[in-house]
């Protein structure tokens, strides 16, 4: 018979939701995707991708050599005539191909992109691979329409696009580099990142599928020294890159007097800047998306939290609290926040960092979660009492670790916002459309969010200021990048 | 408030992932949470013990299913439930103060109160008069509450905002506050009588608005959602809100309430399924 007593007796915890990567078909061992087709390296090596969370081989992939960056830059030159010559409307046809087969695989690409990176299964399933099939679908509209996108003018590809993606949004940056690449009629040769190969090389498969001709898209994994050499092989026409302001500025030397065109998403300290007049419980929710978002692996994460001081206890009481509801652990489970860090280096880099943030003297305070003990993990942080001159307040830590700095005035919040060798991306959060826009206007960042932060769009330009890089991707903007205007 | 970043919240929230035991626990904890409702015209004495006897016991069959939380009526048939009630543990629960409008004097809204009351009520879920809330006048809004409050007695009162006549979630977040600082034990989202109920984005601003006043109270009410909650989806979204939002110290009976009519039988039906592996049919369960 049920009583009072049943109930008082009733506990509720969520209970582990892991997706299932049964059905994923992943290869023992992927070789280079070079003029159509898998290839054993010819001076390369092959090296293991490790599962973050579990530190366990999920496949062996081949890393290019020399030889192999030189043959796959020639099949991207054999191959560009043809690409070009072909219509807009059938180089659309093809890209329109590839955003569904993404969309048909988005279960098994979420489900890997997950276990290589170590990002939750939520955001892998509901952003990343959303995403990357809408931005091959966008370019796919404007592979017919490319003058448009440039006032009218006359265009004309640059021939072979040399793109090198980072870690934190694989699939998402493969995707934002060779959608208004091959739109625009160049074929490209891509770099994944060295921890991250297997979505790049899933898409490779794609291509495949969809009958890409031989030759427009190759996928190379490798490591830094892979990327340095690909931008210096004589065959190239043009450089993206999006990852670290080092590496980007070495690689803008490697080009200088070349004539080649070079577009740079680096790095970023982005403001996060909360007014006293924000809703103040909405704008908790958006520094959390800012900051956790990914593990903090975001290169315009809202990791400069500025807080109006008059409500700054007030936020970041709210933020702590919520912060201890953060679902920290195994990154295929539907109900994690955060994941897994990228790689033990990664790891390191953060805990460096953070060591520094307390000996300069903030106050720091973790989530007292639990870890688990095989992986790398860092448990959401955050630091108050940060002076605009410590190290946590000026360079780029890129895990999940907030740095709280406090002003008086708007005026102030502007000076301090700008303060940044970088200016990637920024988030205002107020209830007054007037200032909303007359700090927007103010701000030296590519991106300014207002009332929401981390939200991405196909359609809009993004890019940065200062050291987070030149040049934009997204939107008829991005086509730029990828054309050659008279 | 901002509108945007409240649905986006709440909306994250349903894609947690309930399955197995939590789905198991989850369910068994929303029966024990359930105010079982009826406010028809044509409710008689003999559909309300009908309603009594499954709100005591929802599933023979099923032992380890609790009762619910307690049988909701008019007035008029509070005894009979009080009756059929005695000695269970489920609470006899009236709506009152000329529910569902509150278009009345607050002599006769006082009156309709003490007579339920006294005719063994034991929550009373009143409306707050939208009329004074939307003309300004917050200061009748809450003195109608202290007086209500008063003519309780040891009566449990919740207070009905009627969210979905309040126009904007700011509102919902004010009259919340009001409805608080007035003394209510529960506040409620809506009579079940309007065009919306319990929404996700309502019921977070109304559980964000009770965390903070218990900070700064120390005083710690409930929450009824009322109102379009009608499967156990629904249902166990409405508890992951609560739980990411006030944490497991509202997930009794005591804090958070679902006010509902059909959802008893799908919270039953589910529940079956999670033990058979099949649905039941619909005729398997006692409507009332």
């Amino acid at each position: 018979m049920s009583t009072q007593e049943t109930r008082t007796r009733i506990v509720w915890d969520y209970a582990p939701a892991p997706e299932s990567p049964e059905h994923v078909r992943l290869r023992d061992s992927y070789g280079l995707f070079i003029d159509g087709d898998f290839r054993a390296p010819l001076d390369g090596t092959m090296v293991p991708s490790i599962n973050p969370a579990s530190e366990e081989t999920l496949a062996e992939v081949a890393f290019a050599g020399e030889e192999d960056l030189r043959r796959a830059v020639d099949a991207a030159r054999a191959a560009q005539p043809g690409w070009a010559a072909l219509s807009g409307l059938e180089r659309g046809k093809y890209l329109f191909r590839i955003a569904r087969l993404i969309q048909e695989r988005a279960r098994e690409l979420a489900i890997v992109e997950s276990m290589d990176g170590g990002k939750p299964i939520r955001e892998s399933r509901d952003v990343d691979v959303p995403l990357a099939a809408a931005h091959f679908f966008h370019y796919a509209g404007w592979a017919d329409k490319l003058s448009y996108g440039v006032a009218g003018r006359d265009v004309a590809p640059h021939g072979v696009a040399a793109q090198i993606v980072p870690w934190n949004f694989p699939l998402l940056m493969a995707a934002w580099k060779l959608a208004p690449a091959l739109a625009c009629g160049n074929t490209a040769v891509l770099k994944p990142a060295e921890t991250t190969p297997l979505t790049a090389l899933f898409l490779a498969e794609i291509c495949q599928e969809a009958e890409l001709p031989p030759g427009v898209v190759q996928v190379v994994p490798g490591d830094g020294s892979a990327g340095a050499a690909l931008v210096r092989q004589p065959g190239i026409d043009k450089v993206a890159f999006t990852g670290s302001t080092g590496v980007g500025k070495d690689i803008q030397a490697a080009l200088a007097g070349r004539g080649i065109p070079l577009t740079l998403e680096l790095g970023g300290k982005s403001a996060n800047v909360i007014f006293e007049d924000a809703a103040l419980d909405q704008a908790v929710e958006g520094i959390v998306n800012g900051i956790f978002f990914n593990q903090g692996h975001v290169c315009c994460a809202g990791s400069r939290l500025l807080i109006q001081e008059s409500v700054a206890d007030v936020v970041i009481g709210k933020l702590w609290e919520r912060m201890g509801r953060l679902r920290v652990g195994d990154p295929l489970d539907k109900n994690t926040d955060v994941g897994a860090i990228n790689s033990r280096e990664q790891l390191t880099r953060i805990q460096e960092l953070v060591s520094a943030g307390e000996e300069e003297g903030a106050v720091r305070r973790s989530v007292a979660c639990e870890l688990p003990e095989r992986g790398w993990w860092f448990a959401p942080t955050i630091f108050t009492e940060v002076a605009p001159a410590h190290r946590i307040a000026v360079e780029e830590i890129f895990g999940p670790v907030v740095s709280v700095l406090t002003f008086r005035t708007q005026a102030e919040a502007i000076q301090k916002a700008n303060n940044s060798a970088y200016g990637l991306a920024a988030g205002i959060w107020t209830d007054k459309g007037a200032k909303a826009f007359e700090v927007a206007s103010a701000l030296q960042a590519g991106v300014v969010w207002q009332n929401t932060y981390n939200h991405f769009d196909p359609t809009a330009a993004f890019g940065g200021y200062k050291e987070s890089g030149f040049g934009r991707e997204g939107g008829p903007a991005g086509l730029r990048a990828y054309l050659k205007v008279s | 408030m901002d509108r945007v970043g409240i649905e986006e919240r709440a909306a994250l929230l349903a894609k947690r992932s309930i399955k197995t035991s939590a789905k198991q626990q989850g369910i068994r904890l929303a029966v024990s949470m359930t105010d079982l409702t009826t406010l028809e015209g044509a409710d008689t004495a003999g559909k309300v013990r009908n309603m009594c006897a499954k709100a005591v016991c929802p599933s023979p069959t099923t032992p380890e299913i609790p009762s619910c939380a307690a049988v909701c009526v008019y007035p008029s048939l509070i005894g009979i439930v009080r009756e059929s009630l005695d000695g269970t543990g489920v609470k006899a629960a009236a709506v009152a103060t000329a529910f569902p409008s509150g278009q009345a004097s607050l002599d006769v809204k006082l009156r309709d109160v003490e007579e339920a009351v006294a005719a063994g009520a034991e929550e009373i879920d009143m409306v707050i008069s939208r009329e004074a809330f939307l003309s300004g006048d917050d200061t009748r809004v809450m003195e109608e509450i202290v007086r209500v409050r008063e003519a309780c007695g040891d009566a449990h009162l919740k207070v009905i905002l009627e969210t979905s006549e309040l126009g904007s979630y700011d509102h919902v977040r004010h009259a919340s506050m009001l409805a608080m600082e007035a003394g209510a034990d529960f506040i409620k989202t809506s009579t079940g009588k309007s065009t919306a109920g319990a929404t996700p984005g309502v019921t977070l601003v109304m559980l964000e608005a009770i965390r903070d006043y218990a900070e700064r109270s120390g005083r710690a009410v409930g929450m009824k959602a009322a109102g379009g909650v009608s499967n156990s989806k629904a249902a166990l979204h409405r508890l992951v809100l609560v739980k990411e939002t006030l944490g497991d110290e509202w997930l009794t009976p005591e804090r958070f309430r679902l006010g509902a009519s059909s959802l008893l039988n799908d919270l039953l039906m589910q529940y079956e399924k999670t033990q058979t592996g099949h649905y039941a049919r619909p005729e398997d369960f006692s409507r009332e």
